[in-house]
């Protein structure tokens, strides 16, 4: 028996032996196919799950706490620790939300570079998707191929930011950096060979595979209905039928000006999921090619004109006192946006990734809360796992493609 | 037959080593390190990066075991909270004697930028550390330096596990 101490003593409080037939096995928050550290309790009758109870809190760093002690632009490095396999797309999800509190909107280049990184990180989150499914279901030499493309990915995310994982890549109001020289060769090289192996990869080893086939069809049902009461978002709701995404409804950034589509799958179940996200990565290539030219007709602006919340160009701080003085102010003090209420929610590549901040007009966040789409699908858990098999639970697990720093923040 | 003999006279000399028993029980045990896939945040996915195609752990001698029982280091790969940290304890405390840690990111050194109430600050309150791995994530190449830096502190301890025991950390 554990000896209590003063490290919380609760996590045995749950009574494994008990008087019916059913069996009670605890699942984490240690195990290689737990996606960070989800715990599972899951009440078995035999080999099939009764009950989940899915434990969360073991990631838990108090984000939404901090954010009420730092400045807003203090607090965007820390966003990239939610979603660490699609940092920019948290960074962009916040600073969206920030502009729109401040009613300022980035310039043109900015935008460009923007959508381009948001698909990049598209990209680089549903390579890893398709890594760790895989591998969870056995398949080992697929995570090998996925990470090798991942890698390029992650070579253009450093040649842009200086940062592999956690990039900061975005501002609050624009970009800090414009692109490297060779970065539009290299993107165009990337999405040709993305496609190239996707085709003669991805789709060859796992789209007609009989064991992938066994292994996800009928497996992972999510029936549209509880799809959309159990606040399913992303690839879990698109995956059930329902043609619902953000950059279609409700369009930001440079979205309503590209020509992509939404990749839909009616059979409710993991193996329509696989085909959703391998279809939306080569869309997302689609968009980057689109983007490119567009960045030849952009003025060289990065950061948008607010002389009240963002400081000036670099030049310019350097021979106006005005703006010197300012930058002063914005960086001991922090920016003050005006006193209200903002919602926004943008498609992160697991699903809508939402802030809303409470602003009471000093320059931390009264309240910051984070609507993470992982946190949901971690909840329909608890229904998705019932009536499944022992070898099942890793696959379900694995296709709602939770990530813990988002669930737990 | 004749193919496979080796002339030991103008070759390498005679096929004899003089070595010490610590030499070659180190170096059996620096050239097999086998960590547990403890991967608890960002650092993780560094971690799968580094055991992925592009820096390829294995070369090193180095796989990842799921189970602490067959490992043995364990590489601490991001933020420990409160609620995690019995967890860790005891799967150090399962891990078989002679056993490493490595404690990879910010996060698990000090607690990084998660200065709060649900963070431990830093897992040496929690298991005795070997190395402590800088960065927030460190790359790849960062932990294969660590793996490195720690293969050498291996070959230069004692093989006798209890000439160089750890000090027994007290749960505060």
């Amino acid at each position: 028996m554990q000896q209590p101490n003063k490290l919380s003593p609760f996590f045995e409080n749950l009574n494994f032996e008990r008087e019916d037939n059913t069996m009670v096995i605890n699942f984490g928050p240690q195990h290689p196919s737990a996606h960070g550290q989800l715990r599972l309790v899951l009440e078995l009758d035999g080999e099939q799950v009764v009950n989940a109870y899915p434990d969360i809190g073991y990631l838990h760093r108090g984000v939404e706490k901090m954010a009420e002690n730092m400045t807003y632009n203090e607090f965007l490095p820390t966003t990239d620790r939610l979603d660490y396999i699609a940092s920019t797309s948290n960074n962009y999800g916040y600073a969206l939300a920030v502009e729109k509190l401040l009613g300022i909107e980035a310039p043109r280049r900015a935008q460009v570079i923007r959508t381009m990184l948001l698909e990049i990180n598209r990209i680089i989150s549903h390579l890893f998707f398709i890594a760790t499914h895989a591998l969870d279901i056995g398949a080992m030499s697929v995570f090998l191929y996925a990470f090798r493309e991942r890698e390029f990915a992650m070579d253009l995310m450093e040649d842009y930011c200086g940062a592999r994982l956690t990039h900061s890549a975005v501002r609050i109001g624009g970009v800090p950096l414009d692109i490297p020289s060779d970065w539009m060769k290299n993107v165009r090289a990337f999405c040709d060979k993305l496609d190239e192996e996707i085709e003669i990869t991805y789709e060859a080893l796992l789209t007609e595979n009989r064991i992938w086939k066994m292994r996800l069809e009928d497996v992972g049902i999510v029936p549209p209905e509880e799809a959309l009461s159990w606040g399913c978002t992303g690839p879990m709701l698109r995956g059930s039928g329902i043609p619902y995404d953000i950059r279609k409804e409700e369009p930001y950034e440079l979205y309503p000006e590209l020509d992509f589509d939404i990749p839909v799958s009616d059979t409710n179940d993991s193996y329509g999921r696989y085909r959703i996200y391998i279809e939306e990565m080569k869309q997302s290539t689609r968009i980057l090619r689109q983007l490119i030219p567009m960045y030849d007709d952009t003025e060289p602006q990065l950061m948008a004109h607010a002389p009240q919340y963002i400081s000036a160009p670099k030049e310019e701080i350097m021979t106006q006192n005005y703006a010197l003085m300012q930058h002063f102010v914005l960086v001991t003090q922090g920016m003050r946006p005006p006193k209200g209420e903002v919602y926004v929610a943008t498609e992160s590549p697991k699903g809508e990734l939402g802030f809303y901040i409470k602003s009471e007009g000093e320059p931390y966040a009264y309240r910051l809360k984070i609507r993470a789409p992982s946190f949901y699908h971690t909840g329909y858990l608890q229904k998705m796992l019932l009536g499944g098999y022992i070898p099942d639970v890793v696959t379900m697990i694995s296709t709602t493609n939770i990530v813990f720093g988002e669930v737990d923040r | 037959m004749a193919q496979h003999q080796v002339n030991y006279a103008s070759a390498a000399g005679l096929p004899i080593a003089l070595t010490t028993a610590d030499h070659l029980i180190n170096w059996g045990r620096s050239n097999s390190l086998w960590p547990l896939t403890y991967g608890l945040a960002c650092c993780a996915i560094e971690m799968m990066a580094a055991g992925g195609s592009r820096y390829d752990f294995d070369r090193f001698g180095t796989i990842f075991r799921a189970s602490p029982r067959q490992s043995d280091v364990m590489i601490l790969a991001g933020t420990l909270s409160k609620k995690h940290s019995e967890f860790a304890r005891r799967l150090y405390d399962q891990m078989t004697e002679p056993k490493w840690v490595i404690s990879m990111g910010s996060c698990a050194n000090t607690g990084g930028m998660f200065n709060t109430y649900a963070t431990v600050q830093g897992v040496d309150r929690i298991i005795p550390v070997d190395i402590y791995l800088p960065g927030c994530a460190p790359r790849p190449e960062t932990l294969q330096y660590a793996l490195m830096m720690l293969q050498t502190k291996i070959r230069r301890e004692s093989a006798n596990m209890n000439k160089n025991k750890k000090q027994n950390l007290r749960l505060i």
